[in-house]
């Protein structure tokens, strides 16, 4: 396996005095799908934001390629625009659909949009209707614009915040399928947080399991979900309660 | 008579569209930043730039006055970019720091109305934080054209301020409030009311103008 994208060396996140997070060691391959499951409050939404660069952990380093991040050492401008994220809420803009898609890149001063939003457009079966207002979108296609949104830009990592939840099955299947055409056909790099045991076991390459702030265990999809080590772990497939 | 009048008019709409103006360009990055951070020492300016908006303009008019007149600490310096009293430029001043503070309050809320996860999706897009701040903003947009809306109402109908650093001198610093004072003092009524409903026709118009700011969002 080639060097991973991120390398996380004795992470800890708190936030006045209540920590939130507590990562020993955590390497994220280049090109995997990454699922990190487990209940709320368990570390993941807060990962994903140090993941993105939105904030930086109180303690320990975050490696990026070569490049290392620490409390005080916030990456550059053109590192954290190598990585983008989707939330679980769409956030669109008020704005056209086009509109939205085509932010990310002309926050970037990228001038020729038309062509990559139409393709971005395409990807996620919208491009019939770039004029329309975001606001007058249903929830699924919403969420399919946001994702547009992200994957117009190329990140080379793509981080998704329970992208699916309050979404119907039907939008769900639709997402997953643009998620898995993204990783196969650029390779790009995912980390994807649910609260969905069968998506994660649907999409990932690898799962994570957190609780309380700490990796408890990680491992390739197969032996997560059927030979856990971890009774904790084997507890939270089985879906039984794990507090 | 009527070029009379057409000057003041002029006047009324170049003085508080100036100030306007200044007060957009001071009062919009005060209410972004407000609204957007959390520091120290937030809240006593949040307080202060309430009493601001509630100021009497008349206080400012003395305030603007004591600091400009020659014996003034501004006044005395005799510098070429401070106004002398009783310039249309000092009513600018004043009418200035009469409108920032509305600009800026109804500004910081307007931003503090959009939700916070948008902030922070704009910035997982890759968003500087001043183009996240300026998307924020564009997002807010109809409260900030109130904000500038409220500006304006607070100046264009002021009297207390251009009178006592303008000094209501007839084709100097006359403006429509003044003259509405100066006429109805002298019993003029009919000047007076008509004064009155030039200067509501104005505000009107001017309102009608900024609506159209708001654009197509505001009729979803």
């Amino acid at each position: 396996m080639s060097a991973p994208v991120y390398t996380l060396d004795q992470i800890s996140k708190t936030y006045n005095t209540r920590r939130v997070l507590e990562v020993e060691q955590l390497a994220i391959q280049k090109g995997e799908i990454l699922a990190l499951v487990g209940p709320s409050g368990a570390g993941k939404s807060t990962l994903l934001r140090l993941l993105n660069f939105l904030e930086q952990p109180t303690q320990g380093k975050i490696q990026f390629h070569a490049f290392e991040f620490s409390v005080d050492k916030e990456p550059p401008l053109d590192v954290r625009r190598r990585v983008t994220m989707v939330f679980q809420h769409p956030m669109l803009l008020n704005r056209s659909v086009e509109a939205n898609v085509k932010y990310g890149l002309e926050l970037r001063g990228i001038r020729d949009t038309q062509e990559r939003v139409k393709q971005a457009l395409a990807e996620v079966g919208l491009e019939h209707i770039p004029n329309q207002k975001a606001n007058t979108l249903s929830g699924g296609e919403a969420q399919r614009v946001a994702l547009a949104r992200a994957i117009v830009m190329q990140p080379e990592v793509l981080l998704l915040d329970e992208p699916t939840a309050n979404l119907d099955p039907y939008n769900v299947g639709l997402i997953e399928k643009i998620i898995l055409h993204l990783n196969q056909q650029y390779g790009t790099t995912l980390v994807l947080v649910t609260h969905n045991v069968f998506q994660a076991k649907r999409l990932a390459q690898r799962v994570a399991f957190l609780l309380d702030g700490k990796v408890i265990e990680v491992s390739d999809a197969e032996t997560f979900f059927n030979h856990p080590q971890d009774p904790r772990t084997a507890a939270f497939v089985r879906g039984d309660m794990v507090y | 008579m009527s070029e009379e009048l057409l000057e003041i008019i002029i006047l009324s709409l170049q003085v508080s569209g100036v100030a306007l103006l200044i007060s957009a360009l001071i009062g919009i990055p005060i209410g972004v930043f407000l609204g957007l951070n959390r520091f120290t020492g937030r809240r006593l300016l949040i307080a202060l730039m309430y009493t601001g908006m509630g100021f009497p303009p008349v206080v400012i008019g003395l305030f603007v006055y004591l600091v400009l007149s020659r014996s003034g600490p501004l006044g005395s310096l005799n510098l070429p970019f401070i106004p002398a009293l009783f310039t249309p430029a000092a009513m600018v001043v004043a009418q200035s720091i009469i409108s920032f503070p509305l600009v800026a309050g109804f500004t910081m809320a307007a931003v503090m109305g959009v939700d916070k996860r948008l902030r922070q999706q704009v910035m997982a897009l890759g968003a500087t934080k001043q183009q996240a701040a300026l998307t924020v903003l564009m997002e807010a947009r109809i409260g900030v054209v109130v904000a500038i809306i409220a500006g304006f109402g607070g100046i264009i109908s002021e009297v207390g301020a251009v009178m006592m650093v303008g000094g209501n001198i007839e084709g100097r610093t006359r403006v429509l409030t003044t003259a509405i004072v100066l006429s109805t003092r002298q019993g003029d009524f009919n000047l007076a009311i008509a004064l009155g409903l030039i200067l509501l026709a104005i505000t009107f118009l001017v309102n009608v103008a900024m609506l159209r700011l708001q654009g197509k969002s505001f009729d979803e």
